[in-house]
């Protein structure tokens, strides 16, 4: 099952190197890592999307429980979660008529068309993974130049939350 | 007060209460050094190699339950240091590690003797931290003296760069320190307490299986009081001999891949397993889908990582072995409960029927010196009271069997990692922090040539460690199993071109002896003994193709055991 966890730890060089160490020594699974400050500078937040059965997404909760650094964390996937994503896209729209279309897309799902040359659309979109998944495959006849996309990222809905 | 970095060095060490630390000194750690030499409250033992270091390091905390402490330098130094770095990570060692580091100027540019200590350390330790800043070193000390020995110990580094040493800062030492990453777990749930006794007393045929965490948490009196209280049998990890004596008829044994067929067998038909401080390594559960399958079982460790890892249990306790227990042996004596008694001594019929298959037996008769036999009589000497480090492999298993240790902290061997050249330098930290003890390392031909450059450290520190060599020409545990698995086929398992050990041990200024016939095992052991300020290396020229038995097979359960 795919599980989202979320992660506090100190903001100190390496906290990083510690959990994606974590996930390759022990032969865990991570379909995306982000990590940012958060308002409280001395802390990072990272959001792990990994898969595996409820014993072994359960051992990777303890062993990054374990890790000095982690100060708390959640597993999103327990509770009522939104999740987003955001991704550049480079389209080629050399044709009006590939203009408009790529236009209208972007519209539809609700992208903001970002940078502009006259071959070439950037559009910015942000929704969950099987959205941005699903415009990708919208383009269908165009051209796509870049892909880049932020992995995951999630809070949990009402008065839950994750923090000190 | 204004103080260099490598003067806070001393002085945290100072608060710390460490009187001796091991090490090897470098271009990275001088100025360090140069604050060592000016100062008298903490000793400094000089090794041959950084891995010797760690080991003794090692050595000398587990016979005392005091932090480790070590110091080498860069590059080399904290490479060659990694190997004790992942043996006590794997065994849970409290112990503090200082690599120098090359100038924070420097890091990042390849440097001479540069290496990323944090990045090749980060696996095998608990934490570890790298000093930027001389205003943050003693804080981080404190921490990493914290860390180490708090919760479920482990190895911390401490990587220092050049620079950091010679800069200058107030020092003030933190009284307390306190992170709010880092707050393990002492006492257990009493909800979690009060469900593993209903458990526990519901057993017709409960099994204690005890480990290291018992002496890691220095409970082998409340272990000890518990398995009385309750009458069952009871078995030791390889990590946890001496937590309950093995002279106690109570005692089954170690269990495990060598364990003895009455712990084995009793593991697989209990009802009930109560586990204390020990992690269901794969060397005590052999394949997993066999192991104890008609067990419920309750689980108690510090490390809530180390529960349902391997083997999914019923009740965890997650807490300090020691408190927990003492809530247990509360709670029993208040209750007055007791378990069904008609059932026990059914249980205990049948352990004794097993017992007296006498799995350990040995051929008594041989010309050729069995190495049971020599660590038998070691024990009935020494009278079971003398700290024994192993190496790793036959010899260590045999020490396991035959030792019987009967009090905790006397047995220091590499049980996670397995390092060969483990049991000498081992030996000299326990020598260190025992220095009116006996102190025996069984080792082999093979192993002890792995760490041997350490009999110039015994002889500069004059440490009258009594080497008992088990020299059988052989690596033995990997010529046994060519035996039993590759039809024989001994590849790379015979050393030729061995050094005359007596000559070696004589070279560097100590005693060697070299004993061939089993007639001579006991009174060369007594000689030994009897020279108390002198290194001996007693080289037993053993019986080349013993196996270790009983044996279960990789894949095998618990049951199935190969006997001799």
């Amino acid at each position: 099952m795919r599980h989202i966890i979320s992660i506090l730890m100190e903001n100190e060089a390496g906290a990083l190197s510690r959990v994606s160490g974590l996930f390759s020594a022990r032969g865990y699974n991570i379909e995306s890592l982000t990590v940012a400050p958060t308002d409280d500078p001395t802390l990072s937040r990272l959001t792990v999307v990994t898969r595996g059965s409820n014993e072994i997404v359960e051992q990777i909760i303890k062993q990054l429980n374990k890790l000095i650094d982690v100060v708390k964390l959640m597993d999103l996937t327990e509770h009522a979660h939104i999740e987003r994503e955001m991704m550049m896209i480079k389209v080629q729209v050399g044709s009006m008529e590939s203009k408009e279309e790529v236009k209208r897309l972007s519209d539809i799902f609700r992208g903001n068309i970002i940078d502009v040359t006259p071959s070439t659309y950037t559009i910015e979109m942000t929704g969950n993974g099987k959205k941005l998944d699903a415009f990708i495959a919208a383009l269908e006849d165009h051209p796509i130049i870049e892909v880049v996309r932020s992995g995951a990222m999630g809070i949990a809905r009402g008065e839950k939350a994750l923090h000190l | 007060m204004e103080l260099t970095g490598a003067e806070i060095f001393t002085h945290c060490l100072k608060e710390e209460g460490v009187d001796l630390i091991f090490g090897y000194p470098g271009g990275a750690v001088l100025h360090i050094y140069d604050a060592l030499y000016q100062q008298q409250d903490v000793s400094h033992i000089l090794v041959r190699h950084e891995q010797g270091a760690v080991h003794a390091a090692e050595g000398y905390a587990k016979s005392t339950g005091k932090t480790g402490v070590v110091l080498v330098t860069s590059g080399p130094g904290a490479t060659n240091a990694v190997t004790g770095i992942a043996d006590a990570y794997m065994d849970s060692v409290p112990m503090v590690v200082f690599t120098g580091q090359v100038p924070t100027s420097l890091i990042g540019n390849d440097a001479f003797q540069e290496v990323d200590t944090i990045g090749i350390t980060r696996p095998c330790v608990k934490h570890n931290f790298l000093v930027k800043d001389v205003s943050e070193l003693a804080e981080t000390i404190k921490k990493a003296f914290y860390v180490a020995a708090s919760g479920r110990p482990g190895p911390v580094v401490v990587d220092i760069p050049k620079d950091v040493t010679a800069a200058r800062a107030e020092f003030k030492y933190p009284k307390k320190v306190k992170m709010r990453s880092y707050n393990p777990t002492v006492k257990g749930h009493p909800g979690q307490v009060k469900k593993a006794l209903e458990l526990i007393l519901s057993a017709e045929r409960p099994m204690i299986y005890s480990g290291g965490g018992v002496l890691t948490s220095g409970a082998s009196k409340q272990l000890t009081d518990f398995t009385r209280l309750l009458g069952a049998p009871i078995t030791n990890t390889l990590m946890g001999l001496g937590s309950f004596p093995a002279s106690d008829k109570q005692f089954v044994g170690m269990l495990g891949m060598h364990g003895t067929y009455e712990a084995n067998m009793g593991m697989h038909h209990c009802d009930v397993l109560i586990a204390i401080g020990a992690r269901f390594d794969d060397r005590v559960t052999g394949n997993v889908e066999k192991f104890c399958p008609s067990a419920r079982i309750v689980h108690i460790d510090i490390d809530p990582a180390s529960i349902s890892k391997n083997v999914q249990v019923d009740v965890p306790i997650v807490g300090d072995v020691g408190s927990v227990l003492k809530e247990m042996i509360k709670g029993l004596k208040e209750s007055g409960k007791k378990l069904n008694q008609t059932a026990l001594k059914a249980w205990w019929k049948q352990v004794d029927e097993w017992r007296s298959e006498d799995c350990l037996k040995f051929d008594r008769e041989s010309k050729l010196i069995k190495p049971q036999y020599v660590v038998e009589t070691l024990h009935k000497i020494t009278k079971g009271d003398a700290f024994v480090t192993s190496d790793v492999g036959q010899h260590q298993m045999f020490t396991a069997q035959f030792y019987g240790f009967n009090k905790p902290y006397r047995w220091i061997n590499s049980g996670g990692l397995g390092t060969m050249g483990f049991g000498l330098p081992s030996a000299m930290g326990a020598q260190l922090a025992n220095p009116d003890s006996t102190v025996a390392c069984v080792t082999g031909e093979s192993s002890i040539q792995m760490c041997i450059q350490e009999l110039g450290t015994c002889r500069q520190y004059g440490l009258p460690i009594k080497i008992l060599n088990l020299n059988n020409g052989y690596m033995g545990m990997v010529r046994q199993w060519q035996e039993f698995f590759y039809q024989g086929r001994y590849a790379m398992s015979y050393m030729e071109s061995l050094p005359d050990f007596v000559a070696l041990a004589e070279s560097y200024g100590h005693v060697g002896m070299r004993i061939e016939k089993p007639e001579d095992v006991e009174g060369a052991i007594k000689e030994a003994l009897k020279m108390k300020d002198r290194l001996v290396f007693m080289d037993f020229i053993t019986d080349p193709e013993e196996n270790v038995y009983p044996m279960i097979p990789a894949g095998a359960g618990q049951n199935e055991m190969i006997l001799v």
